[in-house]
């Protein structure tokens, strides 16, 4: 499962424009919310340029 | 509630959208999900004077900085200068996006659009197969909003598209993620945008220093996303180039984003849905820039949706209009750039080195890219040979 960080967030939303499942993830002011959808593909966490998103181990 | 045309999003290309439709007498409201437009910033705000001039009336309130040129530096340091205009048509201006954003959106506001705020569209409304508007939210609370047409302006994390069965989701190696500092030192020079490339600094991509008046500047830089080798990347070169350009740059605010540097979008309408701007890849795979061209994607949106709805005919076939005015100069050579941006990735730093050092005795400041490329292909022919289709 995806672990978005909201202490190091800046609220970008680049990381929708990657998700290959559309409705997983959405940005709301500086809320990220992830989904059960969230298929663990970690395209996202490359993306991130403050790394905000790690994948979960 | 119901409208002629309901825009999702109010960056510069949904405000201009919305303003071109609501000048042309129709009913329009545009949602923007955040409570204050333009704000976080996720730009570095620069434009090319003769772009904006072409759209607007300039108000010095959104101007933060109008520059002379640009200085392009290779990896080894060496630079040369460009002349305002040719820098890519990127530079010119740098603007104070958080003014300039919340000033487009009154102007539609004022032609007679309406204007929602911390509004999100979550999904797309349907009635026996048609598109007719939208699910939104605000404040909690959830509505529809009717309407036979709606344009996608919703930026670089675009729903719109994908819920109307337009694949608008970025490969990482065509979207650029970046960071960004608003710096305050000494050594910046207010007059030129300064470009520094190099697989180091910034790979598949470019570090930047933009002025915004007394030595204040956007300092940041982008990484492809597919070069992009480890969690947060782009703050971790960004920190390290401001200990090699700026180490002693005061850091007064911090700006992330992506950006696509993506190739045309095959479609950029579906029946009752058009994108525009980011939403539509419509930003410079070269530069990165996408103000401009979301703001033309706009108007020209506007114009051919005010005609469809006057028509009572939003089928594809009916917008498609905007597809061939797009296309035809710009989406052309966008697509050229692309081109060339997929060239420029793969070479080296020497082989940057020797680019840029080709030009030094060159007149660079005279030149467009154009006028550039071809100059760059003469002097070195061997290393930009599978370039020679996109420059001529
Ligand atoms: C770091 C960085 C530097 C850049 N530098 C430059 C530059 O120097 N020059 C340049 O020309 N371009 C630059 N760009 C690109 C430029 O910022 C974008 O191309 C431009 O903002 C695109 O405008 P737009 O109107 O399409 O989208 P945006 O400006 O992103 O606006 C989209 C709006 O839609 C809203 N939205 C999204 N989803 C919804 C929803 N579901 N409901 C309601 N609202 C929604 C968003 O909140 C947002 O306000 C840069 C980008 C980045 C990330």
């Amino acid at each position: 499962m995806l672990d978005a960080n909201r202490y190091k967030c800046c609220y970008c939303g680049a990381y929708v424009s990657v998700c290959p499942t559309c409705s997983s993830m959405e940005l709301m002011e500086t809320w990220i919310e992830v989904s059960q959808g969230c298929k663990d593909c970690s395209v996202c966490t490359k993306i991130c340029p403050v790394g905000a998103l790690e994948a979960e181990v | 509630m119901k409208y002629d045309v309901l825009v999702v999003g109010a960056g510069p290309a949904g405000s201009m959208a919305a303003k071109t439709l609501a000048e042309a007498g129709l009913s329009v409201v545009m949602l923007e999900k955040r409570q204050e437009i333009g704000d976080p910033v996720r730009c570095a705000e620069a434009v090319s004077k003769r772009g904006l001039k072409d759209l607007v009336e300039v108000d010095p309130r959104w101007i933060a900085a109008d520059l002379k040129g640009s200085r392009v530096f290779s990896p080894d340091g060496a630079s040369i200068v460009l002349s305002e205009e040719q820098s890519g048509g990127k530079t010119g201006y740098v603007l104070e996006r958080k003014i300039f954003d919340r000033t487009l959106a009154m102007e539609a506001a004022c032609a007679g659009a309406e204007v929602m705020v911390k509004t999100r569209a979550q999904g797309l409304l349907k009635r026996d197969g048609k598109i007719c508007g939208v699910s939104a939210i605000r404040s909690g609370d959830t509505f529809q909003i009717e309407a036979p047409l709606v344009i996608g302006a919703d930026g670089i994390e675009s729903k719109v598209g994908r819920w109307a069965g337009i694949d608008t989701t970025l490969k990482p190696k065509d979207i650029s993620t970046c960071a960004q500092f608003l710096v305050k030192d000494e050594s910046i020079d207010s007059n030129y945008c300064e470009f520094y490339f190099g697989n180091k600094i910034a790979p598949g991509a470019y570090a930047w220093i933009f002025p915004k008046g007394e030595k204040v500047a956007n300092v940041g830089l982008g990484v492809l996303g597919s070069r992009s080798s480890g969690i947060g990347e782009p703050l971790r070169l960004l920190q390290e180039f401001m200990k090699s350009h700026l180490p002693k740059g005061k850091v007064v605010e911090m700006d992330v984003g992506g950006v696509p540097v993506a190739p045309q979008l095959e479609a950029m309408t579906t029946d009752g849905v058009m994108l525009v701007g980011d939403a539509a890849h419509q930003s410079d795979p070269l530069t990165g820039g996408g103000i401009i061209t979301g703001m033309t994607a706009g108007v020209i949106a506007g114009e051919v949706a005010a005609d469809a709805i006057s028509r009572g005919d939003v089928k594809r076939a009916s917008l498609r209009d905007y597809e061939d005015r797009w296309k035809e100069p710009n989406g052309n050579k966008l697509q050229r750039h692309y081109d060339l941006k997929e060239f420029f990735i793969g070479l080296t730093d020497e082989d940057l080195n020797n680019l840029l050092h080709s030009l030094t005795n060159e007149d660079t400041v005279k030149m467009d890219l154009r006028d550039m490329l071809k100059s760059l292909l003469k002097l070195n022919p061997k290393l930009l040979w599978g370039l020679r289709h996109v420059i001529f």
